[in-house]
């Protein structure tokens, strides 16, 4: 069978090892040179009690060509329990023509029990349609009798049943395991022990497939041959964010600091640069999101290229801070890796519900920088653009991202630091010496940059009013407007050092749809289908200026977003004239290219 | 170098009478004793009276915003270890909206000089109780008395861990400024508490130890290695008393043999903290006055309390970066991303 793309889901209990098996059957497609889209979906809880509903964890891989999405539904499901299984036919994550593949022995009637079945047959209690293919496999029975002989004690056997199941999926799409072999011995690399007995089950898996009758037919993916030629590896958007802000650092000859908290989902952007001293990357681990930022500012203040990464909550404990750089015109790169708000709300899932908090949610007039990434690869792009915007400009921005690209991988061209455009962080003219002010600026408006050490620039830098010529404490009237409108202006100025809008798909259509970061590719796929146009939006403050003379072209404008209408809402009181109409979802998930196809078929 | 020279143009604004006017005073003396120039030096402060310092000190400085100079010090001290930091608080500042951060600056032991000014009292936001006004105390905020239990800063800094701690009155500048050049020699996280008195909302909250009449017999200045002496005219001492299960500090007189020998540079923090909290319950509450009782003899400890070393955090974090570096394969962002699986499509 010869498919343009396929989308498979792993999904088991939270302990089976679905986001290792993931994570490892898409790195080995992308290999094999196929575009890759993945969505890890796992519980909050580290263990949820085995076997229940609540413990499910799953894992969306969509590869082939033309891949600009995980994939609406699945065509092959590999189901370690009856947990898993119930879960995917509750939230109908699968085509009607699917491939399910079960383990046969976690049925057992404690099982049921514990995923809620009512009754013993649990097929028929689901009442799954006949047009999916249930694949029957023996998977914990195979993969003790695989490792009889391995020494291995019970349990460590029956984790090893993921890799069983990665050889059957292996085996049904003619991946060839000596790829998966290699992968296996980087990752336990630290446990060699381990390697043996797990190659042996993949192995096992993959010839269980081939020699036995089992009764579905081979998938023969399609080979992605529009892409750029060039070195790619696949990649988390937290890691490439990472990468991007280390990038920056090395371009521009600062050294990078993070000063963050651990928050769900954006932690692995610290994990990343923790280990990369190498790189000459300074962490600290702060003790409360405040204090992520404020050591930020500090290290901003005394030079270097500084950063804290957080998601929505620690946002909202930032704003003050991010205040103090918009007033102290130092600057600062905040990573806001969105989940489902608010308060602590569904932090393990995806949505773009913080986006009004980024351009207006701070005291007084307070305007910062805010672009949002749109893929997990260009998770890295927009990391080095938000570290370029603020050193050449002296602003804190504010870079988006959110759960879905933060865990989901993508393909990356890998580029060479000496490609990467040039960043020229803002510095102090010499001839300034013995009377620089905190106020001065450059034709830009942007403010010059003295930093402790220089001698003859000593300065009292503030997060008081400041007067607009001398820099220090002010609480005249006409100087707080003219200080307000000078920092206005600087953010305004940016427009001219970012791209314009482009529009994609169909341009001549007159339907336009315009989104914003994360669901780029959703959105893409979307207007595809429908023929329509695509605006999608990477800079969100200040707004590329071509904006209004875009979308006024269009006589049907529907703006599709995870929340509640935000973007829509910044749209409307940016650009006049345009009936903006929206599809919003709310569900903690990313968009299904379906649903927008018949929501913007039906609005008008 | 000059104590001038640490000043800058700016009028300052601290009201007439305000303590913080010999606390500046010290500051720029003991600055141009330190002899570190002022491109080299910076002084971080959140909000509050104290927090104006910086706009009066030639160097470099950031007023940033309530209670978070603790960490913006932290960032820059860690990230410019070369740089001299000091963090300008109050109590505020430092043990209120900023407890957190100041916590954390001292058990990470970072090569700060803190200075937390001491008043009792809100003042920039005229005359609310704060985190060190005795219980019962009377202001805007608590017309019928606070109800709370202040915290001693000493006791803070200590069970955060702290490396060094001082303890100093605005009027006594020589002590005030020995206690800061001492806090600068200190590598790691420096706390001096100024006890400053707020001349409009506080009026004479610490005069019975300021007072020039009761100076003498109700301090004591403690000194590394001298005798613990005191009294106007030298004829008391400390010692321990150990008729107790747990011993206690007692006055003596001067020639008592047993008369402590103070010992800031020990580990143990066992009679630091003995020392930093004689007297201290005589200010925890508006009702506790001064008795006869033999232990509310006991002066309040002025000087340096407890001075040991420690790795700072700025050098370990640095320290441990260049240890990586050293030893690194891959150095540059290329050479990083090479080590990433990769292929070529």
């Amino acid at each position: 069978m010869q498919k343009q793309n396929v989308v498979i889901r792993f999904c088991g209990d939270s302990g089976d090892g679905m986001q290792l098996t993931g994570n490892l059957f898409s790195s080995l497609s992308a290999i094999l040179g196929n575009e890759i889209s993945t969505l890890p979906d796992f519980p909050a809880e580290i263990r949820a009690p085995q076997g229940t509903l609540g413990g499910v964890s799953g894992f969306q891989i969509n590869l082939g060509q033309g891949v600009y999405t995980p994939g609406d539904k699945a065509d092959v499901i590999v189901a370690m329990n009856a947990a898993a299984l119930k879960v995917c036919v509750q939230n109908k994550l699968f085509h009607e023509h699917a491939v399910i593949i079960v383990d046969t022995d976690t049925f057992t009637p404690a099982d049921l029990q514990k995923a809620l079945y009512k009754t013993d047959n649990p097929f028929t209690e689901l009442n799954i349609p006949e047009t999916v293919q249930i694949v029957p496999v023996p998977l914990t029975m195979l993969t003790k009798e695989s490792l009889k002989d391995s020494g291995l004690d019970n349990k460590s056997v029956l984790k090893s049943r993921n890799m069983f199941a990665l050889g059957v999926v292996c085996w049904l799409f003619s991946r060839p395991i000596d790829k998966a072999v290699h992968f296996l011995e980087s990752k336990f690399a630290k446990k060699p022990a381990l390697i043996a007995p797990n190659v042996k089950v993949l192995t096992d898996g993959f010839n269980y497939g081939n020699n036995t009758a089992l009764n579905i037919h081979t998938i023969q993916v399609e080979v992605a041959d529009h892409l750029e030629h060039g070195t790619y590896t696949s990649i988390a958007g937290n890691k490439a964010t990472a990468l991007g802000l280390i990038a920056a650092a090395h371009k521009c000859g600062k050294r990078l600091f993070l000063g963050s908290y651990p928050i769900t989902p954006a932690t692995d952007i610290m994990h990343e640069l923790a280990g990369r001293k190498d790189m000459n990357v300074m962490v600290v681990q702060a003790e409360d999101e405040i204090a992520g930022v404020c050591t930020a500012i500090g290290a901003s203040f005394a030079g270097d290229l500084a950063c804290t990464s957080t998601s929505g909550p620690g946002l909202s404990l930032k704003s003050e801070a991010v205040g103090l750089a918009v007033m102290a015109e130092l600057p600062l790169v905040v990573i806001d890796v969105q989940r489902g708000g608010p308060s602590t709300g569904l932090p393990t899932k995806t949505e773009q519900t913080d986006l009004l908090q980024a351009v207006y949610g701070r005291n007084g007039e307070c305007p910062a920088v805010v672009i949002a990434a749109s893929t997990s690869a260009n998770c890295f792009h927009f990391a080095y653009e938000a570290c370029r915007i603020a050193l050449e400009n002296m602003t804190p921005v504010i870079l988006m991202t959110d759960t879905y690209l933060a865990n989901g991988t993508g393909l990356w061209r890998m580029p060479h630091l000496a490609d990467l455009p040039d960043i020229h962080p803002q510095g102090v003219p010499q001839d300034l010496k013995g009377h620089y002010s905190v106020s001065a600026r450059d034709e830009h408006s942007v403010r010059y940059w003295a930093i402790p050490g220089m001698e003859g620039f000593e300065h009292r830098n503030i997060g008081l009013e400041r007067d607009a010529v001398t820099g220090t404490i002010s609480t005249n009237p006409e100087n707080h407007e003219k200080m307000v409108l000078a920092r206005q202006a600087k953010i305004d100025q940016i427009v001219n050092r970012i791209p314009d809008l482009q529009v994609q798909g169909n341009i001549d259509s007159d339907t336009l749809l315009i989104g914003w970061g994360s669901t780029e590719g959703h959105l893409h796929a979307a207007a595809n289908a429908l023929h329509c146009a695509l605006a999608h939006f990477n800079y969100i403050n200040p707004l590329p200026k071509n904006t209004a003379e875009v979308i006024s072209r269009y006589r049907k404008v529907v703006v599709c977003e995870l929340n509640n209408g935000q973007f829509a809402t910044l749209l409307r009181s940016k650009v006049s004239g345009v009936n903006f109409l929206q599809y919003n979802e709310i569900m903690g998930q990313p968009f299904a290219v379906e649903r927008i196809c018949i929501a913007v078929k039906n609005i008008n | 170098m000059d104590a001038a020279q640490y000043k800058s143009d700016q009028y300052v604004r601290f009201c007439p009478g305000c303590g913080d006017h010999a606390i500046l005073a010290s500051l720029t003396k003991a600055m141009a004793q330190i002899g570190i120039p002022t491109h080299q030096t910076v002084v971080i402060s959140g909000i509050g009276c104290s927090s104006r310092m910086p706009h009066y000190l030639n160097t470099y400085g950031f007023n940033t915003i309530h209670g978070r100079g603790g960490a913006i010090a932290t960032g820059v001290k860690t990230s410019h270890p070369e740089l001299t930091v000091w963090q300008m608080s109050g109590d505020g500042d430092c043990l209120a909206i900023g407890g957190n951060h100041f916590i954390h600056e001292i058990r990470r032991n970072v090569d700060l000089n803190i200075c937390l000014f001491n008043n009792r009292i809100y003042g920039l936001t005229k005359g609310q109780y704060s985190p060190t006004s005795p219980k019962g105390f009377v202001s805007k905020s608590s017309p019928f008395g606070t109800v709370e239990r202040p915290f001693i800063p000493a006791e803070l800094v200590l069970g955060a861990r702290g490396t060094f701690f001082a303890r100093t009155l605005d009027v006594d500048m020589p002590t005030t400024v020995d206690c800061m050049v001492q806090a600068n020699l200190h590598k790691g996280a420096s706390v001096i508490e100024c006890l400053v008195n707020c001349v409009i909302f506080n009026n004479g909250t610490h005069s019975w130890i300021a007072d020039r009449e009761t100076r003498a017999e109700r301090t004591i200045i403690l000194h590394h290695g001298k005798k613990m002496i005191f009294g106007a005219n030298r004829d008391k001492g400390l010692k321990l008393d150990y008729s107790t299960v747990i011993p206690h500090l007692v006055v003596t007189t001067a020639d008592d043999p047993e008369v402590l020998v103070h010992d800031a540079h020990t580990q143990d923090s066992t009679l630091h903290r003995m020392l930093a909290l004689m007297g201290q319950e005589r200010i925890t509450d508006v009702n506790s006055q001064l008795t006869d009782s033999p232990i509310h003899q006991l002066p309040i400890a002025l000087g340096v309390i407890r001075d040991v070393e420690e790795e700072t955090y700025n050098d370990a974090v640095n320290r441990q970066i260049n240890e990586v570096r050293s030893q690194a394969k891959v150095t540059t962002f290329d050479q990083l991303l090479d080590t990433l699986e990769h292929w070529e499509m």
